[in-house]
């Protein structure tokens, strides 16, 4: 699908020129699509791993309904890679079971919204099973695919799940922004002994990052629960993950360039466990904070980190009340114009930042 | 097998011939049904008033079936006001009298199209649903789950596969452990019919319409078609059948060709009248198409617009605090 804004674009000129500032490696490395990257990731995992296998719709002869597998099918034949039919609570069943048995599959959702037909398996069996069997069965599998809103394909079809799964004890969450991140992620998501969902965007993986050396080796793996500083900056701490990070960088720019503003953006990369000190540490430098997320407001990863900043004492480092920018609360609309005031823009996160940096909250509707 | 000589088949011809134009014509938008028209074209001429069906997400032929003019289906592909869903359902959501959509999930549209089943019979309306489905779709899990109660307390619900050899990528051998679609309702009976042929679909939906309304209980259809484009648009749908495939079936079992040929040779047609329903037809959809294109979305206000029938919060959240959202009612509520 074609990518609609030019965010994408600009998050990576960004980060582009920040780096061939500061390292002439970067400067060499070949920018790699996100989906590329996902994809060396699970092929050097499946090559390292004889219990690694992916199963899913479309995922072998087709390549991947987004390409995300391409060229796996071919290399490791049936037994590895495997096509099933629209049968989420099936597969997803057998990627568990399987998972049980000692093997360690990579179980890709066409999109997130279809995991719900085999959310069941996800928390009552990949999620639990560890704890109900006082560590008897480990569940080593990876739940993956695109999440959130995609362009054009209304409410069914675009939602995040990061807040639905990351409610559960037992489930690892991560949320790739870049090319490094989603290798990084992957890779330790199908080495973790525990259930993962890895939470993909659509929108993302056509989009090239420049992938250091030492990402591109097959050794490279990220730590899960760990949070990348992607931007640094002393005014105001920017909480997000996944394609919120464009929106927060293209506003980072703006409020630089007319306001004065330098924004430090957070990239949690995981979204449970939650590196929570990383947050508290730059709070305690900037001492404002707002969030940044497409999902729905409600018990959603912006209240959540929220309420954990409440109960810390990274409460009494806050000059201001926190902000969330979220994803609307409404379903999707298909309408272009709607949809793309269903979802965060850069104009939101100034507005938000702008708002608590003025410390101009009172002015604002209570919510 | 009765010559289509009622008035409702006339409408049915033109209809074919206006699903045949409009899947063939310049609108983006989702998936369309292109030559999968028989089945829906014949099915409907023979559905009474009372009737209900349900369908996944190739919907529009359906939709404009079911009443909607192709001003409303088209804008609703566009994304537009005049759209039947306002544009804010979109390609995969149209809805019309006695029609429940237009699902995106695949399969979900059948357990709902029990529970419709479920309600003419609460009612004792006499109405019977149709719950449309792919041959992919027939893989899941739920369908079996509704095999079973729709057996169980005998509802009027007809299943009907529209089993077209693929699945996005995935051919039916390759996703189904067997391809007898119409065996697969095990206790519920199932009939074989060809879906390109409009008077097959016909006769078989009026067989299946005495068989439910005589209290026997569920019927299952399976309907053998074909789609000659790719999955939806993304998809060119040339990586896994070979053009020779899809070129032989456009020669041999095209549904308009062979309708025109019947009703030619019937001499129920003559070679110019269908030249002038074509036309007409044609320039019917070109005009809608237009408007389609030109017509404005709805205004941003409606974003929070019958997200509840009762709504009860003070206020819709937006994007942030400072941005809140007023939830306005736009449907008639009765
Ligand atoms: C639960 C679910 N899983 C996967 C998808 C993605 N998907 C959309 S259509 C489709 C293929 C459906 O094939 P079939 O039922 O044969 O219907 P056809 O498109 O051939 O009419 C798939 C896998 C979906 N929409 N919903
Ligand atoms: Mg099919």
């Amino acid at each position: 699908m074609a990518l609609k804004s030019s965010p994408v674009l600009f998050g990576w000129l960004t980060r582009l020129s920040r780096r061939n500032f500061s390292t002439s490696k970067a400067l060499a490395a070949k920018p790699v699509a996100v989906r590329d990257a996902l994809n060396q990731a699970i092929d050097e995992e499946m090559e390292k791993d004889e219990k690694v296998f992916i199963m899913g719709e479309e995922v072998a002869l087709y390549d991947g309904a987004y390409k995300v597998t391409r060229g796996l099918w071919k290399k490791y034949g049936d037994k590895r890679v495997i096509d099933t039919p629209i049968t989420e609570a099936g597969f997803a069943g057998i990627a568990v079971g399987a998972a049980f048995a000692g093997l360690k599959p990579i179980c890709e959702f066409m999109t997130f919204n279809f995991s719900m037909q085999a959310i069941d398996h996800v928390i009552n069996s990949a999620a639990k099973t560890f704890y109900m069997s006082a560590g008897k069965v480990p569940v080593p599998v990876v739940f993956r695919g695109p999440n959130g809103a995609a362009a054009g394909v209304a409410a069914q079809h675009s939602q995040c799940f990061a807040a639905w799964y990351s409610h559960c004890p037992g489930l690892k969450v991560l949320m790739p922004y870049s090319s490094e991140d989603a290798k990084g992620l992957m890779k330790a998501a199908i080495r973790d002994p525990d259930p993962v969902v890895v939470l993909e965007n659509e929108m993302l993986y056509g989009v090239p990052f420049p992938m250091s050396d030492e990402a591109l080796s097959p050794d490279f793996v990220l730590p899960i629960g760990k949070a990348k500083i992607e931007r640094p900056g002393d005014h105001i701490t920017v909480v997000c993950a996944g394609k919120a990070i464009d929106t927060a960088l293209e506003a980072a720019t703006t409020l630089a360039g007319n306001h004065g503003i330098e924004c430090e953006i957070i990239n949690l990369r995981s979204i449970r466990p939650l590196d929570f000190q990383a947050i508290a540490r730059s709070i305690s430098k900037t001492h404002h904070l707002i969030t940044v997320e497409q999902g729905w407001p409600q018990s959603g990863i912006g209240a959540e980190i929220c309420a954990r900043v409440m109960e810390s004492s990274a409460f009494f480092e806050l000059d201001a009340p926190a902000w969330r920018v979220t994803g609307a609360d409404v379903p999707m609309p298909y309408a272009t114009t709607l949809e793309a005031h269903a979802l965060p823009r850069a104009q939101d996160v100034v507005a938000a930042a702008t708002a608590v940096l003025g410390n101009k909250i009172s002015a604002a509707s209570s919510q | 097998m009765a010559t289509p000589s009622s008035t409702r088949s006339t409408v049915g011809t033109g209809s074919l011939f206006a699903l045949g134009s409009a899947s063939g014509g310049a609108i983006a938008g989702g998936m369309c049904s292109a030559r999968q028209e028989a089945v829906a074209v014949g099915m409907q001429t023979a559905m009474r008033n009372i009737d209900s069906v349900i369908t996944a997400y190739r919907c529009h032929g359906w939709t404009y079936l079911m009443g909607v003019n192709m001003l409303g289906v088209l804008a609703e592909l566009t994304g537009r006001g005049s759209g039947c869903s306002r544009g804010k359902g979109g390609s995969m959501h149209l809805y019309a009298r006695n029609f429940y959509g237009g699902n995106g999930i695949v399969g979900a549209q059948v357990p709902l199209g029990v529970g419709v089943a479920f309600a003419h019979k609460y009612r004792g309306d006499g109405g019977v649903c149709f719950a449309l489905y792919g041959d992919g779709a027939a893989n899941q899990g739920q369908l079996f789950e509704v095999y079973n109660m729709a057996k169980l307390w005998d509802l009027p619900c007809v299943f009907v596969c529209e089993n077209n050899g693929y699945g996005m990528g995935t051919s039916v051998d390759r996703s189904s452990a067997s391809t007898d679609y119409y065996s697969r309702g095990d206790y519920v009976p199932g009939l074989w019919v060809d879906g390109m042929d409009a008077l097959a679909t016909r006769e078989a939906t009026r067989f299946a319409i005495d068989y439910c309304t005589s209290g026997k209980g569920p019927l299952l259809m399976e309907m053998e078609t074909y789609r000659y484009s790719g999955h939806s648009m993304s998809d060119p749908g040339t990586s896994y059948r070979t053009r020779e495939e899809v070129q032989e079936v456009r020669q041999t079992r095209d549904p308009i060709t062979s309708f025109k040929e019947k009703i030619i040779n019937q001499e129920l047609v003559t070679p110019d009248q269908l030249k002038e329903i074509d036309a007409r037809i044609r320039k019917e959809v070109d005009e809608a198409t237009k408007l389609s294109k030109t017509d404005p979305e709805i205004g941003v206000e409606e974003l929070s617009a019958d997200i509840y029938c009762n709504n009860l919060e003070d206020s819709i959240r937006g994007t942030h605090p400072g941005a809140p959202l007023k939830h306005i009612q736009v449907a008639v509520r009765n």
